[in-house]
């Protein structure tokens, strides 16, 4: 910009004036890239923390069971598109840590094979953390032929170290919620 | 600025073609005088805030008694439906008008006034330099106003849900709502309109950093440089790390909108409430984007009226930057409602106290500087008072609302709605008036009519109170935000706010008024109205200001700038 508009700045401003201008319209972009890279990052932070309700994904419970007992409840929605039936599981009341299976029970109720897929989230939020599922259908896209019916079974425990968390001494129930969607929708 | 000797010899040079001054519209449309265009700026808040300000109107008249007044007729006359459609219309439209409302206000009105407006007009002339870092940049960020405006009223015209006109997903446009739930182009418009606003925000911050930064007169270092000046540096730095992440949370949904993205809809893995961290991080900036450039201004007119230099001036400088900081990682307390765990919230709440610490500094040096001093009680300083009274009255509440246990029943009520406009439509905006009142004489070279500046600043003190004041009983009682109707028992402090409205309306004819017979009469002001008090280099020019100004930089002697 150092031309005959501006003449009463020192000659060696101009070149000032631009690598400032450059560097400060570099943050700009920065802060743009740090929106876009808050979505991943949000995810991971989900992932790792349970933030929101985010249950985690194990192999097996290795830290045993304690005496408290914990309700755990199922809840399913479907959306408006998908024209299955889906079943949620009856409530397991069981000592903390222990292996249960339960479950689903999922009905295509149209005349032509569909692909849905669910997605999860427990209440309490804070719970989410304590939540891990050792084999879920929601890990995968699931079809289902024309009138086909089938079980889809989830194998969870509730992780003992949720009794060392005193945010959630007087929660006695926790709740498992799956959300179904057609896959191939759009999004919007 | 060590080569002083040879910026003067550059300058008178160039001296020969250099004053010729541009005229007729080409003065103005091709603008690169940073005075021109801040008269630009200012003239466009105005134009701005009487459109946002003729919604709010609207508003008021629907909720003057309880029941649907005259939104299913305004449905009826602009849609063109009848019976229980036009109803339906008229309750969309009331939210089209909210969400209309607010975005004019913040982002046509207040933030063009300050960091527009006032910014390009007084940063240059305070730190003594003869324009901008970067002139044409200076014009381009405004002329990207007038079409970022237009399409926010535009969208007001477009399809948003079906069947029905406008956006009406308030000016958060959280989503689901903006995003399936308004499958029409009007919220296509608006996200262009924010687009639009929010380049030409981020060139002038960019101008506004690099000028203060390396422009500034022989002498002036950081720590003589004008508190307007402090306030401005700032808040452009503000501008400049909040208004791209409010970019980058728009175009994701501009994608999930229209091109299957799904970085905010559940059914492909996004999260809504990820929208609302990243919108937040920019609302939250943005709040004290519009509100620091008045701490600036009222701090001058404080120091002027009372013939003291500022009280504290380091701690007030800072005190801004330390708002700046903290302003960034307060974010969630907008957000205490959506599942945040216990120990987050906590946290939220201490830090968005912390905020209150920095803001008190600011409050007491006010104060502090009136303290003893030789008070002359003229227009700006009305208006100075005033803001110190209304702001503080709206950081009380907004002490209250930090409070995660408190908010969680005042969240989305009119206590919210009474808080930030006690902040912003009375804090920030008697700021531009203090400003206007102030360097109106400066700007103009003429003086307004003293009388009719005090009678506008009672008749506003008196209105905007009337409107707002009532909304916290509003709120207390439970009235949520953003509803056409309400049950009779919120019908007496709604009937109190809208009659305040009105009272208001009558403050802006009064304003005009005083505008125009400032011009008519043209009462020559001289170069410093305001005496010994006004300190700040602006004052050693004439008024108006040459077009060009400083071709000899003023020095800066060890004497205090401020």
């Amino acid at each position: 910009m150092a031309d005959a508009t501006a003449p009463f700045r020192p000659d060696s401003s101009g070149g000032r004036n631009k690598r400032v201008g450059l560097t400060l319209a570099g943050v700009a972009v920065a802060m743009v890239g740090l929106a876009f890279a808050s979505v991943p990052l949000y995810q991971l932070f989900c992932q790792v923390t349970g933030f929101g309700g985010t249950p985690q994904v194990a192999a097996e419970n290795p830290k045993g069971v304690i005496a408290r007992e914990m309700k755990v409840r199922f809840d399913v929605n479907v959306e408006r598109a998908l024209p299955w039936t889906v079943k949620a599981a009856a409530p397991v009341t069981d000592r903390i840590g222990t292996v249960d299976t339960v479950n689903y029970i999922a009905t295509n109720n149209s005349d032509k094979p569909i692909t849905g897929q669910a997605i999860f989230n427990v209440v309490p939020d804070k719970a989410g953390v304590y939540f891990n599922k050792i084999e879920c259908f929601c890990f995968t896209e699931q079809t289902l032929q024309p009138g086909e019916t089938v079980e889809m079974p989830i194998v969870f425990f509730v992780d003992p170290d949720l009794d060392d968390n005193h945010e959630l001494a007087t929660i006695k129930e926790i709740t498992l919620s799956y959300t179904f969607y057609a896959s191939d929708s759009e999004g919007s | 600025m060590a080569n002083t000797a040879n910026l003067e010899a550059h300058a008178t040079g160039h001296a020969g073609h250099d004053h010729h001054t541009p005229t007729g519209w080409r003065r103005w449309v091709y603008s690169t005088n940073h005075k021109d265009i801040g008269i630009m700026y200012l003239v466009f808040s105005i134009v701005a805030g009487v459109i946002g300000g003729l919604l709010s109107g609207l508003m008021r008249l629907e909720l003057q008694e309880p029941g649907i007044q005259i939104f299913h007729g305004l449905a009826a006359m602009a849609y063109g439906l009848e019976g229980d459609a036009a109803l339906d219309g008229g309750k969309h439209m009331f939210n089209v008008f909210v969400s209309a409302h607010a975005l004019i206000m913040v982002f046509f009105t207040v933030m063009p006034a300050t960091m527009g407006g006032f910014a390009n007009y007084f940063a240059p002339l305070m730190i003594g330099a003869p324009d901008t870092a970067f002139p044409r940049i200076n014009n381009i960020a405004f002329w990207l106003l007038p079409p970022a405006l237009l399409l926010t009223i535009l969208s007001m015209f477009f399809e948003g849900p079906a069947g029905a006109l406008g956006f009406g997903g308030g000016w958060t446009a959280y989503p689901p709502l903006s995003t399936s739930g308004h499958p029409g182009p009007a919220t296509d418009f608006v996200i262009f309109s924010l687009h639009v606003a929010g380049v030409s925000s981020i060139l002038g911050a960019i101008n506004l950093i690099t000028t203060i930064l390396n422009m500034r007169a022989p002498g002036m270092t950081l720590h003589k440089m004008p508190l307007f000046a402090w306030s401005v540096l700032v808040t452009a730095f503000l501008l400049l790390l909040a208004l791209p992440v409010l970019a980058g949370a728009i175009t994701m949904m501009l994608t999930d909108r229209n091109f299957g993205t799904t970085f905010f809809a559940p059914e492909g893995g996004g999260d809504p409430v990820l929208y609302q961290h990243l919108f937040w991080f920019f609302g939250h900036p943005e709040v004290y984007i519009m509100i620091l450039p008045g701490f600036g201004i009222i701090s001058h007119i404080v120091a002027t009226f009372s013939r003291k230099p500022v009280f504290g001036y380091m701690a007030m400088a800072y005190a801004m930057v330390a708002i700046g900081f903290v302003g960034f990682v307060v974010w969630a307390h907008h957000m205490y409602t959506t599942g945040l765990s216990l120990d987050v919230q906590r946290y939220f709440v201490a830090a968005t106290m912390v905020i209150a610490v920095p803001t008190g500094v600011k409050i007491f040096s006010w104060i502090a500087t009136m303290w003893g001093g030789s008070i002359t009680f003229r227009v700006p300083m009305l208006w100075a008072i005033g803001f110190i009274f209304l702001f503080t009255v709206g950081g009380v509440t907004g002490v209250v609302l930090a409070n995660a246990g408190a908010d969680r029943a005042l969240h989305d009520t009119y206590y919210v709605v009474a808080h930030f406009h006690y902040v912003l439509s009375l804090g920030a905006v008697f700021s531009i008036f203090a400003g206007w009142y102030y360097w109106f004489p400066k700007m103009f070279g003429y003086m307004y009519n003293e009388f009719l500046g005090k009678l506008h600043f009672w008749v506003m003190f008196i209105g905007v109170n009337l409107i707002f004041f009532p909304q916290h009983f509003l709120g207390l009682a439970g009235m949520p935000r953003r509803y056409v109707d309400y049950p009779d028992a919120f019908a007496l402090w709604n009937r109190v706010s809208s009659i305040g409205y009105y009272i208001t309306f009558v403050a802006m004819i009064i304003f005009f008024y005083a505008t125009w017979e400032a011009v008519r009469k043209k009462r020559l002001a001289g170069d410093n109205p305001w005496g010994d008090g006004a300190t700040t280099l602006e004052w050693t020019l004439s008024s108006p200001p040459p077009f060009h100004q400083f071709s000899t930089l003023p020095k800066i002697e060890s004497r205090d700038a401020h």
